[in-house]
């Protein structure tokens, strides 16, 4: 089985040579890709460029640049929704290919651009692939089947802040819990972009469950001499 | 063969050996919870996962094939953590109740959370809870605990051969079921119930009755088939509460038919529990020595032609050899206990047992079934026939009723003619096999059925000095103990049809309920010796109470002519005794006792009328070195269709008669009720 991605570019090789193909990129990165960029993009589209194409270079160039432009970009999940994002810092200089990827704790995986400006609710963002993972889960194996459901329920409540700190490590353990001990990959999948959200927006998810209690803490109770 | 190491202890196993076998070979012990030896694969609960080394992560070792220099890991951080992490997974969607679970005390997840669960749980959501399904009368479910191991749907669909169970919908929201809700159509239901490693399948009839620590467990022998399948009866003070099937490789495996595994509810109902007389037409209570005192009134001076003796389907071999021997010594030679006419004659041994052995089924390579249907006779053995065909290579054909046996097998025709057909589906086999069952040798042409089907296996090169293809697949657990022992009409002696309509004048019937009693002569003096008030006990005019096989030390040989004794587990009800000291203890009243005062000394006695009793379980591998057959006539054959041996699976003796489940599963599967819709 070969995915069209592979029978399309084999054309071009066998036109232009081995040696050709080979050069694009880095060593060990080497050839072209198909990068879909997709969200907070005014432009979306999909593109065949050259590996290791710098991240904001692929955005500017190809899919006219981040909504409100670069400054406004919040972060990226670089290789489709089974990857952990990465926020924009790392955007900034990041290389569009496997191992510089890899470097940064995410992958290239399909390379599936998902771009979201600052206007998202991050949590709320992975909080849906959660869900998207929990749907997909066929239910063989334990620890996807049971694993998937939990993550998507504390997610929920990550969103709206209901929750206690701790529970963010409780969370990543679980997430660690699934990743490697799955028959197929899916369990990976639905572990990584939590993995991401808690590694690089951990601030934010504490502070969600900080307004959370303040918007529901006691008030002081009134005294009737008052 | 491949050489690996697990946890520093080399050891060599067979290629294409799982690493999960590997390391029960090395003496360490995986926790699992979908894997199961005599099932497929499924590597689903991820329990097993264990460390190889250069392997990116952890590996499921049930699944995972070994190779040469493989190094494993058992007892490192990283498997430690994978399994809490799987047993975590596994509990937080399972509900804690085990002190109200029936499995509590022999449940595999609550054993291994012992070794791998955590103090409290970090799972603050909502808990799954599943609906419960109906999987008919015999197994109860409780589908919230269900951790989706897969074992029953492996079970059903590979083993038992009805691929009814699955599972319906994904993820967490995945269930496990039938989907359109009905009774299990197997015999081999209650199986599910061993192999579910949680509560989630439980035997219905046995719910909140006991914890296993207060059961008391005794090896014992099933009679409810020839198969002859080794049991374990737990019971509690006088009471057998359940019976589990016991391992026996050459015989049932793992695995228990229904009618063995839940008919032990007719053990507590009808039965005998003192001596009756009949009195003016009607039963009364008596005395032991009221009851000897009747009969051996009526004995006195009766010829010994003029008396006879029929051993029934459940009768331990001691009982009928005591029986043999207090008719031996009354001067009657009419002995029988073929109560359904089967043409079947002592003598050679290979006449009359299963000689290629239930483990040989594995090896035969084309089988032909005549008159027989193993799957209501035998269902057990049915596994095996079925196990075989699994494995390619074997083409099954039968004669009799269309029947569906769970595989696919070729129906040739009705009657016994249609066995030449058979000659095209056996020829070419280099090991096949004829089984022949009661249906088609209790028949008035049954002897020539026996010689056709005898000659058939010759024809076929089936009987060779490595090879006996030549099978008789009975229904009675006591019959091939019978024919062992002789019992059966000496020179001159009268069969069954000859004693009936008046032919002796006083009839002892041990546990003999499965032929028509109203043909006994109206004058004829019947004593009936057995557990239960069932159609002998109920003609009787003196009825002594025995003991049914969970009370007796019993020796049981079983249709292969295989040689096992079980052990009494609870004592008889009442003044009901064991049946060879009943008896011994009348013939003492005849002042002629019998020469045996312990169940050593018939157990020698045995040994002495038959070599075969000597070994217990040990089979040896038989071949045919003698080609002539029995002394039926193969020509005769008629032309009638065979019918079928066991026409209800699940009424076939005065035990399960008696048995409430049983009746519950008859009017399930033999005679259902059909709603106005359908």
């Amino acid at each position: 089985m070969n995915n069209v991605e592979t029978i399309a570019v084999v054309p071009t090789i066998l036109r232009r040579g081995g040696a050709w193909f080979s050069a694009l990129g880095r060593p060990k990165n080497a050839g072209t890709k198909i990068f879909c960029i997709s969200g907070h993009v005014n432009k979306p589209c999909n593109v065949e460029e050259e590996l290791g194409i710098p991240l904001r270079e692929l955005i500017d160039t190809y899919a006219g640049g981040v909504r409100g432009g670069w400054d406004n970009l919040l972060a990226v999940i670089p290789g489709g929704s089974s990857v952990p994002l990465i926020p924009k810092d790392i955007c900034d200089t990041v290389l569009m290919d496997f191992d510089s990827l890899r470097d940064v704790k995410s992958g290239l995986g399909t390379a599936g651009v998902i771009v979201m400006d600052k206007s998202t609710d991050v949590i709320r963002a992975i909080d849906r692939l959660a869900q998207f993972y929990k749907h997909e889960s066929c239910g063989q194996c334990t620890p996807c089947r049971e694993g998937t459901g939990w993550m998507m329920r504390v997610m929920h409540r990550m969103v709206q802040g209901r929750a206690e700190v701790e529970e963010i490590d409780t969370l990543e353990k679980v997430t660690k819990q699934v990743e490697g001990h799955t028959i197929c990959a899916l369990g990976d999948a639905a572990a990584w972009p939590i993995q991401g959200l808690i590694r690089h927006f951990r601030p934010v998810m504490e502070e969600r469950i900080a307004q959370y209690k303040a918007a529901r803490a006691p008030r002081p109770m009134p005294m009737a001499a008052e | 063969m491949a050489k690996l190491t697990v946890d520093g202890t080399e050891v060599e196993v067979p290629n294409g050996a799982s690493v999960l076998q590997a390391c029960e070979a090395a003496g360490v012990e995986i926790p699992r919870f979908c894997y199961h030896e005599r099932l497929s694969v499924a590597g689903n609960c991820r329990m097993c996962l264990v460390e190889v080394e250069k392997a990116p992560k952890p590996v499921a070792s049930c699944a995972y094939p070994v190779a040469d220099g493989m190094v494993v890991k058992t007892d490192t951080a990283v498997v430690r953590q994978a399994r809490r992490g799987v047993m975590e997974f596994l509990l937080i969607n399972h509900p804690l109740d085990c002190p109200i679970c029936d499995q509590g005390g022999e449940c595999d997840l609550q054993d291994q959370a012992y070794s791998y669960g955590m103090d409290h749980s970090r799972f603050a959501e909502n808990k799954r809870a599943v609906k419960d399904k109906y999987l008919g009368p015999l197994v109860k479910t409780f589908m919230t605990r269900c951790i989706h191991c897969t074992r029953c749907i492996r079970f059903s669909s590979e083993v038992a051969g009805v691929a009814e169970m699955g599972a319906t919908s994904r993820g967490e929201n995945m269930e496990v079921g039938t989907y359109i809700e009905k009774a299990l159509t197997t015999e081999l239901s209650g199986n599910l119930i061993d192999i579910c490693p949680v509560g989630a399948l439980l035997n219905k009839p046995y719910s909140f009755t006991a914890r296993p620590w207060e059961l008391r467990k005794t090896d014992s022998v099933d009679v409810h088939d020839a198969l002859g399948s080794n049991i374990r009866v737990d019971a509690r003070g006088s009471e057998v509460l359940r019976i589990l099937p016991r391992t026996n490789e050459d015989v049932n495996e793992e695995w228990l038919g229904d009618k063995s595994r839940f008919s032990h509810d007719g053990l507590k109902r009808r039965r005998l529990d003192k001596p009756w007389v009949r009195q003016d037409g009607k039963l009364r209570p008596a005395s032991w020595p009221e009851a000897f005192g009747a009969i051996a009134a009526k004995l006195k001076d009766l010829p010994g032609e003029r008396i006879g003796a029929v051993a029934g389907d459940l009768c331990d071999a001691e009982s009928m050899v005591a029986l043999k021997d207090l008719m031996a010594s009354l001067g009657s030679q009419n002995l029988d206990c073929r109560q359904d006419g089967a043409a079947l004659e002592g003598g050679r041994r290979d006449f009359y047992t299963f000689n290629t052995t239930v483990a040989g089924i594995e090896d035969a390579d084309a089988i032909l079934l005549v008159g027989s249907n193993p799957r209501r006779e035998a269902p057990v053995l049915n596994a095996r026939i079925r196990k075989r065909l699994n494995q390619g290579g074997c083409p099954v054909a039968y004669v009799g009723q269309p029947a569906d046996l769970t595989y696919a097998a070729r129906h040739l025709g009705d009657g016994v003619a249609a066995m030449e057909d058979a000659a095209e589906v056996l020829r070419g086999a280099k090991r096949p096999m004829v089984i022949v069952g009661q249906g088609a040798l209790r028949r008035p042409d049954g002897a020539a059925v026996l010689a056709a089907a005898w000659a058939l296996a010759a024809s076929v090169g089936a009987l060779t000095p490595e090879w006996h293809g030549f099978n008789v697949l009975h229904t009675a657990a006591a019959r091939v103990g019978a024919l062992d022992l002789g019992f059966l009409p000496g020179p001159g002696g009268k069969a069954l049809p000859a004693m009936l309509g008046g032919g002796v004048d006083l009839l002892w019937l041990l546990g003999a309920d499965e032929f028509d009693t109203a043909a006994i002569g109206a004058d004829t003096f019947v004593v009936y010796q057995g557990h239960h008030g069932d159609r002998g006990a109920a003609r009787a005019d003196v009825i002594l109470p025995g003991a049914a096989y969970t009370e007796k030390g019993g020796t049981y040989v079983n249709t292969e002519g295989r040689v096992q004794r079980g052990y009494v587990s609870v004592q008889p009800p009442g003044e009901a005794r064991e049946d060879w000291a009943i008896l011994r203890a009348f013939s003492a009243v005849l002042g002629k006792p019998l020469p045996y005062d312990s169940i050593q000394d018939v157990r020698d006695r045995l040994a002495a009328v038959n070599p075969v009793f000597k070994t217990l379980q040990d089979l040896p591998h038989r071949g045919c070195t003698d080609q002539a057959g029995p002394s039926g006539d193969p020509a005769g054959v008629g032309r009638e269709p065979l019918q079928p041996a066991v026409p209800n699976y699940y009424q076939t003796n005065a035990i399960n008669r008696a048995s409430a489940t049983m009746a519950e599963c008859t009017r399930t599967y033999a005679a259902p009720v059909l709603q106005a819709a359908e």
